[in-house]
C-alpha cells in the first residue's frame, strides 16, 4: 500500500471520551492529533491518564462522545460497525500488553486469523505469509506450537506478527512490553523500530517505559485525558 | 465459512464434557421423541387396521342420504308439509347385480353382496340381540378378513348344514353354544329360523365379536323374508385410505348411501387428531427442556470466551462472524445430538418392541411400534431448530460485546 507520506494516517479532532454512568468519567478531553505515516510515536503519562483509551478511539474499538477521528481522511465516527471492523482489519494492527492470542489455536493459525477474517488470499498464500511473518520474526520453529506453549517475549512477538498480517500501513501498540522482563521487552522494542525503519509502517505505542519512548521518533505525554506535550526526538536511531 | 466452523469447531472440542452433556441432553430428547412417536403412531395405526379389517371399508346401504322430494316440493318454491308419513317402498337395492357389475370396473377393490337383518338368537334360555349377516363366502375374502378370523372351522362350513351359522366368539361363550348347537334366530317381523352353528370368528373388536352372526346370503333371505334381497354392498379397497373419495363417487354413482368407514368412525378420527395434538405437545415440550442444555453450554462458552471475543472483534471480525460462530456451535450440538438420537431411538422402539406383553384384552403379544422416517425426520429438526434458537440469543450478547471492555478488564 502506497503510503503519501504528507497525508495523515491517522487524525484525532476535538476528540472527547466521556463514560456514562452516575458519576460521568472523562477518558480524553478535547485531543487533537495528526499521525502520519512511517512514524514511531510513543503516548505517554500516568496511570489514569487516558493512554489506552486514545489507543483505542485512534484504532477504532471505541467510539468519541464528541469529535472525529479520521482514517486516510475518511471520517470513520459516522461509519458503521461492520465499516469500522473492515477499516481495523485492513489498515490497522493491534499489540495488546497481553498477547490476546487465541488459546485454542496454533501459532500459525493465529497468525492467519486476520487473512482469513478478509478473505482476500489463497489458503496456500495465507500460509506462506504466516510462516515468512513468523520467521522473519525467529519463531519459525513454533509455528505449530500452542500460545502456552511459547514464553512471554515470544508470544507478543507472535501477536506482531499477526498484526502484521493483513499489511496494515498502522500498528497500534498497548504497553507491548508491560508484561515481558527486560530482555523480551528489548526484542519486542526492536521489531517495532524495525517495522518503522525497514518496513516503513507507522507505529503508535502506549508505553510507561520512558527510557523507550525517547528513543522513539515522537512522544505524546497525556495528563487527565489531555495532551500536555507532543514532541520530536531528534536523537531516536535506526536499529542498526 | 470455515473460519467460523473452524473456530467454533476448536470451541466445542474444547468443552468436551460439557458439549458431550448438551449432546446427550439433545439426544435424550430426540430419541425419547422418536420412542415416543413411534409408539404413538404404531398403537394408533394398529388401532385403525383392526378397525378397518373388522368391517368393509365402505357399506353401501339400500337408504338414501337425504328423502325423495315430495311432488308439492317440487311445484312449488315454498312448501311446508306436516305430519309426512314416507311412502312404503320395497327393502334392499335395486338390481344389486348390475349395481356390482357397474361399479367393479373401476372399483379398486372388490365388492360383495350382503344381507343384514337384525334378529335375536335364542338358545338355552339367553336371548341376544345379534346382526345377522348374510354373505357369498366365495366373495368374502374380498371385502373381509373374515375368513381369516375363523376359529374351529372355515368360512365353507356355511355349506355343510341347512341354514348354517358362524357366531362371534364372545357371542358364542355369552349364549354357551358350541359348535353343532341348534340355536333359535327371531326377526322383528316375526320370521323365526332354526339354525346350526358351525364356527366361530374373533375380529379383535368386542363389539362385533358378541353381537354379529354369519349366514349365507339364501338364509338371509329366507330370514328377511323377501326373495333376492340384498340390502348391502360391502366393499374392500386396496389403500383404505382412499375410501372417503371412492364413497362419495358410489354414493353418485348408485344414488344409495355409501359410507366409508372414516365417516362411520368419525368422532374415533377427530379423537386422534386430538391425540396427535396431545403427542406433538409433548414431544415438543421434551425437544424444549433438552434445549435448555444447549442453551446453557452456549451461554457459558460465550461467557468463557468473552476475552477471546473481544480479541477477534478488535482483529476487525464483524458482528455476523462472530454471531455465526456461536450459532454454528449450537448447530454442531444439534447435529450430532439429533444422529445420536435417531441411534437411542432406534434402539430403544427395538427394545420396546421385543416386550413381550400378555393381557387377556389384546389380541397381539407385542406393542405396536411404527418405524416411520418422518419420526425422525421431524424430531430431528426441531431439535437442530431449538438448538440454533438457544445458541442464538447468547451467541446475538457474545457478537454485541464491547471488546474495549473486555480488553481494559484484562489488563
Amino acid at each position: 500500500m502506497s503510503i503519501d507520506a504528507a497525508t495523515p494516517l491517522i487524525e484525532a479532532r476535538k476528540v472527547t471520551r466521556i463514560l456514562p454512568g452516575i458519576v460521568p468519567t472523562t477518558l480524553v478531553s478535547d485531543v487533537d492529533l495528526v499521525i502520519r505515516p512511517h512514524e514511531f510515536v510513543a503516548i505517554t503519562g500516568p496511570s489514569g491518564s487516558g493512554k489506552s483509551s486514545l489507543l483505542y478511539l485512534l484504532g477504532l474499538l471505541d467510539v468519541p462522545t464528541s469529535g472525529e477521528v479520521l482514517i486516510e481522511g475518511k471520517v470513520t465516527t459516522v461509519m458503521t460497525e461492520d465499516e469500522r471492523a473492515l477499516a481495523r482489519l485492513t489498515m490497522l494492527g493491534f499489540v495488546f500488553q497481553f498477547h490476546f492470542l487465541l488459546p485454542e489455536l496454533t501459532v500459525r493459525d493465529n497468525v492467519t486469523l486476520p487473512m482469513r477474517a478478509l478473505g482476500r488470499l489463497s489458503r496456500e498464500q495465507m500460509l506462506e505469509r504466516a510462516e515468512m511473518l513468523l520467521s522473519s520474526l525467529g519463531l519459525a520453529d513454533h509455528m505449530k506450537k500452542r500460545p502456552d506453549q511459547l514464553s512471554g517475549g515470544q508470544r507478543q512477538r507472535v501477536a506482531v506478527a499477526r498484526s502484521l498480517a493483513n499489511e496494515p500501513p498502522v500498528i497500534l501498540a498497548d504497553e507491548p512490553t508491560g508484561s515481558l522482563d527486560s530482555k523480551a521487552s528489548e526484542q519486542v522494542f526492536e521489531v517495532l523500530q524495525e517495522l518503522v525503519a525497514v518496513q516503513g509502517k507507522t507505529v503508535v505505542a502506549v508505553t510507561h517505559d520512558l527510557a523507550m519512548a525517547e528513543r522513539m521518533d515522537r512522544q505524546i505525554e497525556l495528563l487527565d485525558g489531555r495532551i500536555i506535550s507532543d514532541h520530536a526526538h531528534p536523537a531516536a536511531q535506526a536499529p542498526a | 465459512m470455515n473460519l467460523i466452523f473452524d473456530i467454533a469447531w476448536t470451541h466445542v472440542l474444547a468443552r468436551l464434557r460439557q458439549t458431550g452433556v448438551a449432546i446427550a441432553g439433545v439426544a435424550t430428547g430426540v430419541g425419547f421423541s422418536i420412542m415416543m412417536a413411534s409408539l404413538m403412531q404404531g398403537s394408533q395405526d394398529d388401532f385403525i387396521k383392526q378397525l378397518v379389517n373388522a368391517m368393509p371399508h365402505i357399506t353401501v346401504s339400500d337408504e338414501r342420504r337425504a328423502p325423495p322430494p315430495q311432488p308439492a316440493e317440487r311445484f312449488y318454491d315454498a312448501a311446508e308439509i306436516h305430519n309426512l308419513t314416507p311412502e312404503a317402498r320395497r327393502r334392499g337395492i335395486k338390481n344389486p347385480l348390475a349395481t356390482m357389475a357397474a361399479l367393479e370396473p373401476w372399483l379398486p377393490g372388490g365388492i360383495a353382496p350382503t344381507v343384514r337383518v337384525q334378529a335375536i338368537i335364542r338358545y338355552a334360555s339367553h336371548d341376544v340381540a345379534t346382526a345377522v349377516v348374510a354373505i357369498d363366502p366365495r366373495r368374502e375374502a374380498s371385502v373381509s378378513d373374515l375368513p381369516k378370523q375363523m376359529r374351529g372351522a372355515t368360512l365353507a362350513a356355511l355349506y355343510r348344514a341347512t341354514n348354517a351359522i358362524i357366531l362371534g366368539d364372545r357371542l358364542s361363550e355369552k349364549i354357551g353354544a358350541r359348535i353343532g348347537a341348534n340355536i333359535t334366530l327371531q326377526t322383528s317381523e316375526g320370521a323365526r329360523m332354526n339354525a346350526q352353528v358351525v364356527g366361530f370368528f374373533h375380529t379383535g373388536v368386542r363389539s362385533v365379536d358378541e353381537s354379529t352372526a354369519y349366514v349365507l346370503v339364501k338364509t338371509g333371505q329366507i330370514l328377511a323374508q323377501q326373495t333376492g334381497l340384498i340390502n348391502e354392498l360391502r366393499i374392500r379397497l386396496g389403500d383404505p385410505m382412499i375410501s372417503r373419495e371412492i364413497a362419495d363417487r358410489v354414493e353418485r354413482e348408485t344414488g344409495y348411501k355409501s359410507v366409508s368407514w372414516q365417516e362411520a368412525h368419525e368422532d374415533l378420527m377427530s379423537s386422534f387428531v386430538i391425540r396427535n395434538l396431545i403427542m406433538f405437545t409433548v414431544v415438543g415440550a421434551i425437544l424444549l427442556v433438552a434445549s435448555f442444555g444447549t442453551y446453557n453450554i452456549i451461554s457459558t462458552i460465550t461467557h468463557e470466551k468473552a476475552r477471546d471475543i473481544a480479541i477477534m472483534k478488535s482483529l476487525g471480525l464483524s458482528e455476523f462472524t462472530v454471531r455465526s460462530i456461536f450459532v454454528v456451535e449450537a448447530s454442531i450440538i444439534g447435529v450430532a445430538g439429533a444422529a445420536v438420537g435417531f441411534v437411542l431411538g432406534y434402539l430403544l422402539c427395538v427394545g420396546l418392541g421385543s416386550i413381550e406383553i400378555k393381557s387377556p384384552f389384546l389380541d397381539t403379544d407385542r406393542l405396536p411400534l411404527a418405524y416411520s422416517y418422518v419420526h425422525y425426520l421431524l424430531a430431528g429438526i426441531v431439535a437442530l431448530l431449538s438448538s440454533v434458537v438457544a445458541g442464538y440469543q447468547p451467541a446475538r450478547k457474545a457478537a454485541r460485546l464491547h471488546p474495549v471492555e473486555i480488553i481494559r478488564g484484562a489488563t
